[in-house]
């Protein structure tokens, strides 16, 4: 998987703000290791958003984690590498992550409750973090927090920053969430399920909030969800998670228009407004695997409709689905889509045996 | 399986093309913290007053924001909840007033499904265990049949025999979800009370409960109430509709004509905000401002006054600038957010011994509010006088005065329920009587989005 075939020319020109290639995570137990994300690559833009979808287990959030270095015991970034702004992440000590975390990469996560820290004012929580990542202190530093909730969306803010967070209601509190991590004017922004606990007319607020601040800051943002709907509106380009992997990857409208990967089509067309009103939905059979074992074989092929013999023996690599498409790659036997299946099966075996890495405690 | 329910209810599915009510509900009220006493202040009015029939072998949606009454009201019509006032009929019979064995009896009838399958499951008993526990709590027939009839309710939600002697945690949300359907159907009801019960699991675990939920229906003629606020899932599996916004039924109807034509603003807004799995829709997305107001305190008049795009304004300001609308509503909002009676107790206090300043940095706000905006001179004049009474810490005359200059008919009057279009539907709007402009026309001229 070589970096100039992965990207296209209009987003080559500028250096990636993160370049993660081949992660791999894992989590050690006593009965088995968990690969909770394997060989996962991809690369975020300035002023770019990047969508992650996948079911629940399927790691996109372990990813955001490990982009972040939370990961705890028993688990362990394995190999890959994750270079931010060209600088390399993996193996850094807690107090370069700490330089790194907020200042340069900040995350929002899906419970704005339990993100906020009760006895303090939403008005202190924002100071903290103009404290610590910008030495704003008193009253440059209330100034501030008053603008910066304003930013976000919350009217009446002067008076607002002097309330507690179980005086907002859910959705002033992920602005509040948002305010806090803009306080420490990061370049990227990892937002995990941020809407999933909301209304569907505060997550429109939300949604809406984002993109503004996409533009005015130039961010990049990181946004992961399971659901379709919210990704086909926040993001320029969209990987699709399963079992650890990322198995397709493409600009929004052509991941929507025209999804190649088995799993993306199925996961697609069960979408209950994809299906016609009262028909019965379609569904994928079986459920998602516990990614365990190196991945030898294709690990959607005993749920896939499309799996022929080999998907068992080889492992899919993403590849370029045809010659025409530009920078649209998935990790599925059946590609690429103009060359025979045997040379097809070929060209992901011999750039699997050129990749393969054993991971060991 | 036809032997799961006793007898093949061919004539309930006779039922459902005639239209035939099963359950009636008519003014119903459910209210929290009636009781008052010295501080307890104003009630929660979960519930407000909602007319409307579920048919049998139907599918009604109910969907709405959190905190609008959904599932309160999916709570009172099982009984779980003490209804304020009005009446549920059920098959003919008021069941708000039954009480004792005659409840329990009647509570075969009615079965519910709830959202979170961990917490409504007890992790201490095994899958035979929970789903016999109805038919035990009901001394229904013998130990021996009511284990076959768990083995039979298994087979039919998609679990397997093997299943029987394991626990709950040994399963998947769906799997969980399954457990707590066949649960449901052990007493043979005839409704079904479905609060939220695909909303914890992923899309592709969510098509096979909702396919599971409408082949259910199918073979047992089953009626569904499905409370939900995901839209596409209503959408999909209901034949009605009825959308709920702060205690109250704003649109009630056939599933096409709200999703296809939403005549209440409300279910505009609701319909725009879902986000749809196509990229660059084209589609005018109604962003509503804020959140719904306290049910502690509902706003007068029509209950979405407050955030409502398409609020009929006085006669004088119909072409006064959208924007500037815009922001004296914001500041409608900050003053009546302000003035706010469901604050603390210690709050309330401070605000009665004048610890409390509600007219601080109120300058500030009107300055962020109409910040380069080109305010008409007669508008002005009222929102200075506003600030003048804030700033005395008068915020009643200040909202008085913004009342008296831009409240119109929907703060004053509560909108009946009127009938919209020949499909049976019927919704809370004045826009829909015949002197006001209708919202559609309203979008057109105003292009909000």
């Amino acid at each position: 998987m070589s970096d100039s075939a992965y990207a296209p020319e209009g987003r080559a020109e500028e250096e990636p703000l993160l370049s993660v290639d081949n992660l791999q995570t894992a989590f050690f137990t006593d009965k088995e290791t968990i690969r909770a994300v394997d060989g996962v690559s991809f690369d975020i833009r300035a002023g770019e958003s990047v969508g992650i979808v996948g079911e629940s287990g399927s790691g996109k959030s372990v990813t955001a984690r490990s982009i972040m270095g939370l990961i705890d015991s028993p688990g362990r970034v394995v190999g890959g590498s994750i270079q931010y702004k060209g600088q390399e992440l993996v193996g850094n000590s807690e107090k370069e992550w700490q330089r790194m975390r907020g200042g340069e990469i900040a995350m929002v996560f899906q419970d704005p409750l339990s993100s906020l820290n009760p006895v303090y004012t939403v008005g202190n929580q924002i100071k903290e973090s103009l404290r610590l990542h910008q030495g704003m202190r008193g009253r440059e530093a209330t100034e501030k927090a008053i603008q910066l909730l304003e930013d976000v969306g919350i009217p009446d803010a002067p008076r607002r920053i002097k309330e507690y967070p179980h005086q907002f209601s859910g959705g002033m509190r992920q602005r509040a969430v948002i305010a806090v991590a803009l306080a420490c004017d990061p370049d990227l922004l990892i937002c995990d399920e941020p809407t999933t606990a909301l209304d569907v007319t505060i997550q429109a607020q939300i949604l809406d909030l984002l993109h503004e601040l996409k533009d005015e800051h130039d961010l990049g943002i990181m946004f992961i969800t399971h659901d379709m709907g919210v990704i086909a509106e926040v993001s320029d380009r969209v990987n699709v998670m399963y079992a650890g992997e990322v198995v397709e990857s493409a600009p929004v409208e052509e991941l929507f228009n025209n999804p190649k990967h088995p799993y993306t089509q199925g996961l697609l067309e069960s979408i209950p407004s994809r299906n016609e009103r009262g028909s019965a939905l379609t569904t994928i059979e079986g459920e998602v695997p516990t990614p365990n074992e190196p991945a030898t074989y294709c690990r959607f092929a005993p749920r896939c409709p499309k799996a022929f013999d080999d998907c068992e023996q080889v492992h899919p690599v993403p590849v370029e689905v045809d010659d025409e498409t530009d920078d649209h790659e998935a990790a599925c036997l059946l590609y690429p889509d103009d060359v025979g299946q045997t040379e097809a099966v070929e060209l992901h075996q011999s750039r699997e045996d050129a990749t393969e890495q054993e991971v060991t405690e | 399986m036809t032997s799961l329910y006793q007898e093949r209810r061919e004539d309930e599915a006779m039922g459902a093309q005639s239209g035939e009510r099963l359950v009636e509900v008519d003014g119903l009220k459910t209210y929290y913290g009636e009781e008052g006493g010295l501080l307890g202040g104003k009630p929660v009015k979960a519930v407000d007053g909602v007319t409307f029939d579920v048919h049998r072998g139907e599918t009604l949606g109910l969907v709405g924001e959190s905190g609008c009454g959904k599932s309160t009201l999916g709570r009172t019509l099982m009984q779980l909840e003490t209804a304020t006032a009005g009446s549920v009929e059920y098959d003919g019979t008021d069941i708000t007033t039954l009480s004792g064995k005659k409840l329990k009896e009647w509570r075969q009838n009615v079965q519910m499904v709830f959202q979170d399958p961990d917490s409504s499951l007890n992790t201490r008993m095994t899958v035979g265990e929970l789903v016999m526990e109805p038919l035990n709590v009901h001394s229904w027939k013998t130990p021996q049949k009511r284990r076959e009839r768990v083995r039979e309710l298994l087979d039919v939600v998609g679990l397997s025999e093997e299943h029987y002697y394991r626990y709950p945690f040994q399963f998947s949300g769906g799997q969980k979800q399954r457990i707590g359907i066949a649960r449901a159907l052990a007493l043979e009801p005839d409704f079904l009370v479905l609060d939220e019960p695909v909303s914890a699991l992923d899309v592709s675990v969510q098509a096979k409960i909702l396919n599971l939920l409408d082949d259910l229906q199918d073979e047992f003629g089953l009626t569904y109430l499905l409370i939900a606020h995901d839209l596409s899932v209503v959408e999909h599996i209901c034949d009605r509709v009825a959308v709920m916004y702060l205690g109250n039924i704003m649109e009630i109807g056939p599933v096409d004509a709200i999703f296809d034509e939403p005549a209440n603003p409300y279910t505009n807004s609701l319909l725009s905000a879902i986000p749809e799995p196509k990229p660059n829709a084209e589609k005018s997305r109604i962003t509503l401002r804020g959140t719904p107001p306290s049910p502690r305190d509902p706003p007068s008049g029509c209950v979405f006054s407050t955030r409502c795009p398409y609020k009929i304004r006085p006669d004088a300001y119909e072409n006064l600038d959208d924007d500037v609308w815009e922001g004296i509503e914001v500041f409608r909002e900050v003053l009546r957010e302000r003035g706010d009676v469901t604050k603390s107790v210690r709050d309330r206090l401070r605000g009665l011994l004048g610890m409390e300043t509600t007219g601080m940095d109120v300058e500030e706000v009107v300055a962020d509010t109409f910040d380069q905006l080109d305010v008409p001179s007669d508008v002005q004049q009222y929102i200075d006088e506003a600030v003048e009474h804030v700033e005395r810490d008068d915020l009643v005359s200040a909202q008085e005065v913004l009342h008296e200059e831009f409240g119109s008919v929907c703060e004053n009057e509560e909108p009946e329920q009127l009938a919209v279009g020949d499909t049976g539907r019927v919704s809370r709007c004045h826009r829909h009587r015949e002197e006001y402009m209708g919202t559609q026309t309203y979008q057109d001229v105003h292009d909000f989005s």
